[in-house]
């Protein structure tokens, strides 16, 4: 239990500097990048009076340098600052946006693994008949098409043509927003009131934009869980197995997948960043209100801080994803210890 | 019953002479005219060719040949488990009678296991890394019988470790906390807790170090008396075979080119392979003076020719081992006598037929 802890605390202290890094990156990036909140803000007419009463303001004037020193000495008091271009802390929209970006990738992951490794395996099982051929070529596919692309043919072929599934929001306007003030978890606070049918409404707007960002990482877990079926299939231990008459769904099942399954976790730790990505581009195509869509309004905006803030809050999810994905492996495989 | 039969009588007493194990002569497994293919890109490897075989319930059968010859997929085709792409294409496998290539899936499972029990040539990679060794005993006991109680497999792990000298604290450890002789045992543990009635181990020592080899054998021959076991040993390893089995079926391309009790092989091999193997063992017991290297490699699986497959290698090839096929034939049978009727013959007998497949023995035709 102790050792549990100080891993724990271990990998919390090393994101620090790996914090650390990401923000001055980000930090030069974004002040080489042309425009500024400024400009932006009063437009390319604003008298050069009114522009550099606001530079000041901001302290924008100031030198980048000391301009990053101010800020790593606010971070290190736990406060984000600021928004440049509206009357809010950075914390605030941040905070409202997270949740419905964690639904959207959680769901996303759930359909990838929910195809990709009922897929993969049936692939291995069934090695070179049709169905393998068939298989193989639906994942180079789903890897293939770019994210934003699968999602506009989603909604005009589901939503426009069939209209079967909303094409954009989180939720129908019917449902009234004061259904979500628990938690901000549409999924979640809707289940505390025990309103079904806004629950229902909930899953049913989340269903293109999931299946839309789960199919494109599909693609790479079966694949990944074809090759590592066909391998584990192979070893000695399966053959030993069938040999002392166990069934072979257990076999299969228990032993093959369990084993081929633990580089596939490694792998959805390495992919989790890459399906971040894939939920900005998802989050714009079927508005939905989540940090992704709100990175992009503020990069338009310059609003720098508020830009700082979400890539900070990006790093700690797929921190912490990461961490959840070796305690995974620590829980499978007897053999790592944390 | 095909000519191509076996024709031995019975299971001699080993060749150590303490007697102990003699067979019944009772045939326990039959395979009869076996011959498996691995259909690959350039061709079909005949791995085995019409071999047929009885093994006698009580004795110690050791099968031995090069590398390539067919012994491993002779041994996994006993519980139809064949590694891909293999496919049996002929033959019968008879156990107690019974043929299993003929059985299900759920029917096979029964034989596989209680019946016939399987230890493998990895030790270090036979167990699945992922479970303790205590779920690998509860998984094999549950397989066969559903019903039965956490409490009493544990009961029976334990003994069963102990009678492998193993201490219990060990089942609840994992695999990879295990040495390769320990995971050795617990397999021979996971194979001997379903009471098999024929035990088949494919090169069992292959990945153990000498120290530990050597104490295989006595534990083989301890597990044997004590569970009733009928061994079918597979082994590169002449010195192994000798020390332990009864008979020994020496094997070439797929076929089983001589059988015969173990002194017999070793003192008086007739084949000429055989006699080539034999000079290449250093064997301190015949005082050979100088060890000679067979020359040659084994024929290619793939090319199918009509003649004796050991020809392109053997000293005493003539006109006719060049045209046909030797089959395997009892050798110092008396005329006339049927493989059928040896079959039944009375266990033990000292004047067990033993079988040759090569013309320069044949006596009849
Ligand atoms: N999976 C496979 N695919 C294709 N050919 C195979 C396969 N397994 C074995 N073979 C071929 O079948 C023949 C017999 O192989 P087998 O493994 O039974 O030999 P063996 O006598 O057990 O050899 P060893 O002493 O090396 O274990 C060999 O020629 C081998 O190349
Ligand atoms: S049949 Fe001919 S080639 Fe074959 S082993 Fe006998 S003598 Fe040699
Ligand atoms: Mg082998």
């Amino acid at each position: 239990m102790k050792r549990i802890l100080n891993y724990l605390i271990a990998r919390i202290l090393l994101t620090i500097p790996m914090l650390f890094i990401l923000l001055t990156l980000v930090f030069v990036v974004l002040r080489v990048m042309p425009g500024d909140p400024v400009s932006s803000m009063l437009g390319g007419h604003a008298p050069q009076a009114v522009i550099d009463a606001k530079r000041e303001a901001l302290g924008l004037n100031k030198p980048i340098f000391f301009q990053y020193l101010d800020y790593l000495g606010q971070l290190a008091r736990l406060d984000l600052g600021e928004s440049m271009n509206f009357k809010e802390k950075v914390s605030t929209p941040i905070l409202q946006k997270l949740p419905a970006t964690i639904e959207l990738t959680l769901a996303g992951i759930i359909v990838a693994l929910g195809i990709g490794i009922p897929l993969g395996v049936r692939s291995a099982r069934l090695r070179r008949t049709w169905q393998d051929s068939v298989i193989r070529f639906f994942a180079n596919i789903t890897y293939c098409i770019p994210v934003y692309w699968m999602g506009l043919m989603f909604q005009m072929l589901f939503g426009v043509f069939l209209n079967l599934f909303p094409i954009a929001g989180r939720v129908g306007t019917r449902v009234d927003s004061s259904e979500f003030d628990r938690t901000g978890f549409y999924i979640i606070d809707t289940l505390l009131k025990g309103n079904f049918t806004a629950f229902g409404d909930v899953m049913y707007h989340l269903v293109l934009p999931a299946v839309t960002l789960g199919l494109t990482l599909s693609g790479v877990f079966i694949r990944m869980t074809r090759a590592n079926m066909l391998d584990s299939l192979k070893s000695d231990f399966v053959l030993a197995t069938r040999a002392r008459g166990v069934a072979e769904n257990r076999v299969v099942y228990t032993h093959a997948l369990k084993n081929a399954l633990i580089p596939v976790v490694t792998m959805l730790g390495l992919e989790f960043a890459a399906l971040l990505a894939g939920a900005i581009l998802t989050e714009t195509t079927f508005s939905w209100p989540g940090m992704g869509r709100l990175l992009l309004e503020r990069i338009y905006n310059r609003d720098y801080p508020v830009i700082q803030g979400i890539i900070i809050f990006y790093a700690l999810f797929v921190s912490v994803v990461s961490l959840l994905v070796d305690i995974i492996y620590a829980v499978i495989d007897p053999r790592v210890k944390l | 019953m095909p000519a191509t039969m076996t024709a031995t009588g019975g299971s001699a007493g080993p060749p150590s002479g303490d007697g102990a194990v003699a067979g019944t002569g009772e045939v326990l497994l039959g395979v009869r005219n076996l011959s498996i293919h691995y259909p690959i890109a350039i061709g079909t490897v005949r791995a085995v060719t019409d071999l047929s075989l009885d093994v006698y319930r009580g004795e110690v059968l050791g099968v031995v040949g090069e590398s390539g010859c067919g012994k491993s997929t002779l041994g996994l085709s006993i519980l139809n488990l064949q590694k891909s792409p293999g496919r049996i294409v002929s033959g019968e496998i008879l156990v107690n009678g019974h043929d299993i290539l003929a059985l299900g899936p759920e029917d096979i499972r029964a034989v596989r296991g209680p019946k016939i029990g399987m230890i493998f040539q990895n030790p270090l990679t036979s167990l699945d890394p992922l479970m303790s060794i205590k779920d690998h005993f509860i998984e094999t006991m549950r397989a066969h019988d559903p019903k039965i109680r956490k409490g009493q497999i544990i009961a029976r792990a334990e003994a069963m470790l102990e009678d492998l000298g193993i201490e219990k604290r060990r089942l609840s450890e994992y695999p990879f906390q295990l040495s390769g002789g320990m995971r050795q045992r617990i397999m021979i543990g996971l194979t001997l807790i379903l009471d098999p009635e024929l035990l088949l181990a494919d090169e069992p020592t292959t990945a153990l170090d000498v120290i530990v080899e050597a104490g295989f054998t006595e534990l083989l021959a301890k597990l044997k008396r004590k569970y009733n076991l009928t061994v079918v040993l597979v082994s590169h390893n002449l010195g192994l075979v000798a020390e332990i089995a009864d008979r020994i079926a020496v094997m070439y391309a797929g076929r089983i080119v001589e059988l015969a009790t173990a002194l017999e092989i070793f003192q008086d091999p007739r084949h000429p392979y055989t006699r080539g193997l034999m000079d290449c063992v250093p064997n301190i017991l015949l005082d050979r003076k100088e060890l000679v290297a067979m020359p040659g490699s084994p024929p290619d699986l793939v090319n199918e020719s009509p003649c004796c497959p050991f020809a392109p290698r053997c000293p005493k090839v003539f006109a006719r081992c060049l045209a046909e096929t030797p089959r395997l034939l009892a050798d110092a049978a008396p005329a006339g006598a049927a493989p059928a009727a040896a079959a039944s013959a009375p266990a033990a007998s000292a004047a067990a037929p033993r079988a040759v497949a090569c013309f320069l023995h044949e006596r009849t035709n």
